[in-house]
């Protein structure tokens, strides 16, 4: 792939959803680059993501052991299942550093995640920091800032 | 229908040797005389006085189902107040924390008051002449909780004047607050990293049980744990084992491990898992900090300071302290099936970033609302709120390594898989639910 045209970014990151809400999460997991995380910080505006807390900062192999963790036959709080579902804006491209392989989106969501009868929606913003590694675009970063980031929330169980 | 209003008897029924009644966990009077009487007859964490480090500091917070605010008052000390206007009811502070200056101001009527709570200044005062007011409860100002009592940075009120004074209630129990704050070369902690709060279905007291629950881990936590070894093992060989790995790995080990860690009871439901070794005891060393503690306090004193690895600490009623990575979790109840975990963290003052930034993985990963770890548990209590609903059988057994002769409130290191820290908890529940019926 050459530089990556601002639609090839836009499906990117809407496909990036799909694979959530279908739970094709090996596949997903595999958009990630080797060093790759996935952001969800506590704090309004937060900058730092290791000496204030956060939701979640995981490198692949945390993503590794969730997604592992959800196919476990021990894994009680998925009996039943968990399901989610994505509804994105149109992302913006905020970035676009051809030098230096960097691309960033901006992408106003809902997200709903239901198990039982008991059914969830979260707002939120998610900021894709992409790079082509190998012909494809990648994530280097996904950080998903809720509206309410630091609201007392129930169990959150899959990736928004 | 009231049964246990005015009853202490029936109270006491509550809690046998053994087994407790499924009713303290979800009878909803069972829960409000647990608000009227345990959390004002007992020591309750209000915060730590690092939240409010300057004159003028406050934080809110609650007190059982009270609303209080802590403060630092003019004159440096650290006040707990009622935060209520004694004027309409209006709550006093606007944000959950920030500076309100030398005096709050009511946002309704703009009475106004000191940071102690007494009341300096009434709009359109002329209005109040020859009314009696300076005999109102109004006059009183913003009422202060009166005990209250600032333990190396750890602040506690109690809103009854009965109960036990502060170093009856805690006892020994302190040294675990105590080997926290040893842990910083200066002998400082500041509350730092942000606080996860985390919303449960269930009765508060199932967490507390849990903090001192050894037999659960390799059981509950097979799928978090148990996957995260899994994981790791197919990492390169030679591989440096990361930190997450290492925070995991623990809840798998085997019940020997857990029988032979020890627990330790203390009187008034006080009590810690964790007595040899802990869950935390084979975590890397962090460079350059055992060089700084060694310094502030010799190398033998700083040795015995980080060989203390207490896993759970319970301080009756609900808060629970791990010394050895400064965090704490404090229950708040809610109503009968709804609690509000809190974990907090905290900076040992002049200690390498590197154990904050440990400390802070170790809150992600295993006491956030987004964390494997809390979902594992999480599920288990609400299956329990559930499952007491069945009338056939309506006790839980708190059984496990009983034996006659135990004696109530005593101090006493046993089996670290046993469930008499459990015990203790109730028996201690069960003295403060009825000290003021």
């Amino acid at each position: 792939m050459e530089a990556p045209t601002d639609q090839q970014l836009i499906d990117f990151v809407i496909h990036e959803a799909r694979l959530i809400d279908q739970h094709r999460l090996d596949e997903w997991l595999d958009l990630f680059t080797d060093d790759g995380i996935y952001w969800m910080p506590l704090e309004w505006g937060q900058t730092d993501p290791k000496l204030t807390t956060s939701l979640m900062y995981e490198d692949k192999l945390l993503l590794t052991i969730r997604i592992e963790r959800l196919k476990g036959k021990r894994t009680y709080s998925q009996k039943p299942k968990s399901r989610c579902h994505h509804v994105l804006q149109t992302p913006q491209i905020d970035k676009r550093d051809e030098a230096n392989n960097e691309f960033v989106t901006w992408t106003a969501m809902h997200y709903i995640e239901t198990r039982y009868d008991d059914q969830q929606l979260y707002a939120a913003w998610a900021t894709h920091t992409l790079a082509v590694v190998d012909g494809k675009l990648r994530i280097k970063l996904k950080r998903v800032d809720l509206v309410n980031c630091d609201a007392a929330f129930g169990n959150i169980q899959l990736f928004m | 229908m009231t049964r246990y209003r005015g009853n202490a008897d029936a109270v006491r029924s509550l809690v046998r040797e053994t087994e407790v009644h499924r009713d303290v966990y979800i009878d909803d009077e069972v829960f409000a005389l647990e608000m009227e009487h345990l959390f004002a007859n007992t020591w309750i964490y209000v915060g730590h006085d690092s939240q409010v480090a300057k004159p003028g500091d406050y934080f809110g917070t609650t007190i059982g189902a009270q609303p209080v605010l802590m403060v630092r008052h003019t004159d440096n000390s650290v006040k707990v107040l009622h935060n209520r206007c004694p004027h309409k009811g209006t709550r006093i502070t606007t944000d959950t924390c920030g500076n309100t200056g030398k005096f709050f101001r009511c946002p309704y009527h703009a009475w106004t008051f000191r940071t102690d709570g007494s009341l300096f200044f009434i709009p359109l005062r002329k209005g109040y002449e020859n009314t009696g007011l300076e005999t109102s409860h109004a006059s009183e100002g913003i009422s202060p909780v009166r005990h209250v009592r600032n333990y190396r940075g750890f602040v506690f009120a109690k809103l009854n004047d009965t109960g036990p004074d502060f170093e009856e209630f805690f006892g020994e129990s302190l040294s675990s607050i105590d080997n926290m704050v040893d842990r910083s070369p200066t002998g400082r902690l500041e509350v730092a990293g942000g606080v996860l709060r985390y919303m449960h279905n269930c009765n508060w007291k199932m967490l507390v049980e849990n903090q001192t629950d050894t037999t659960h881990p390799m059981v509950a936590h097979e799928s978090s744990a148990g996957t995260a070894i899994e994981v790791w093992k197919k990492a390169p060989p030679g591989a440096k084992k990361p930190m997450a790995v290492e925070i995991y790995a623990p809840f798998m080990a085997p019940y020997e491990f857990f029988e032979n860690m020890g627990i330790r009871v203390w009187p008034n439901g006080h009590g810690h898992t964790g007595v040899h070794h802990s869950i935390h005891s084979d975590y890397s060393a962090v460079p350059g900090y055992f060089e700084s503690m060694a310094a502030a306090y010799g190398e033998e004193r700083a040795k015995a300071i980080l060989d203390e690895n207490r896993h759970n600490t319970i301080y009756f009623p609900n808060l629970m302290v791990k010394g050895p990575i400064q965090l704490l979790r404090l229950f708040k109840p809610l109503a009968a099936d709804k609690t509000l975990v809190e974990s907090w963290t905290f900076r040992l003052v002049d200690a390498p970033d590197m154990l904050l930034e440990r400390t802070l993985m170790y809150n992600r990963l295993i006491n956030a609302p987004t964390s494997v770890v809390g979902h594992d548990d999480l599920e288990m209590y609400e299956r329990a709120q559930e499952g007491l609903r069945v009338d056939a059988n309506q006790w839980v057994n708190v059984q496990r390594l009983y034996d006659p002769s135990e004696r109530r409130d005593a101090t006493a290191v046993t089996n670290g898989t046993t469930e008499w820290q459990m015990r203790n908890q109730f028996r201690a529940w069960s003295k403060f639910m009825t000290l003021s019926m």
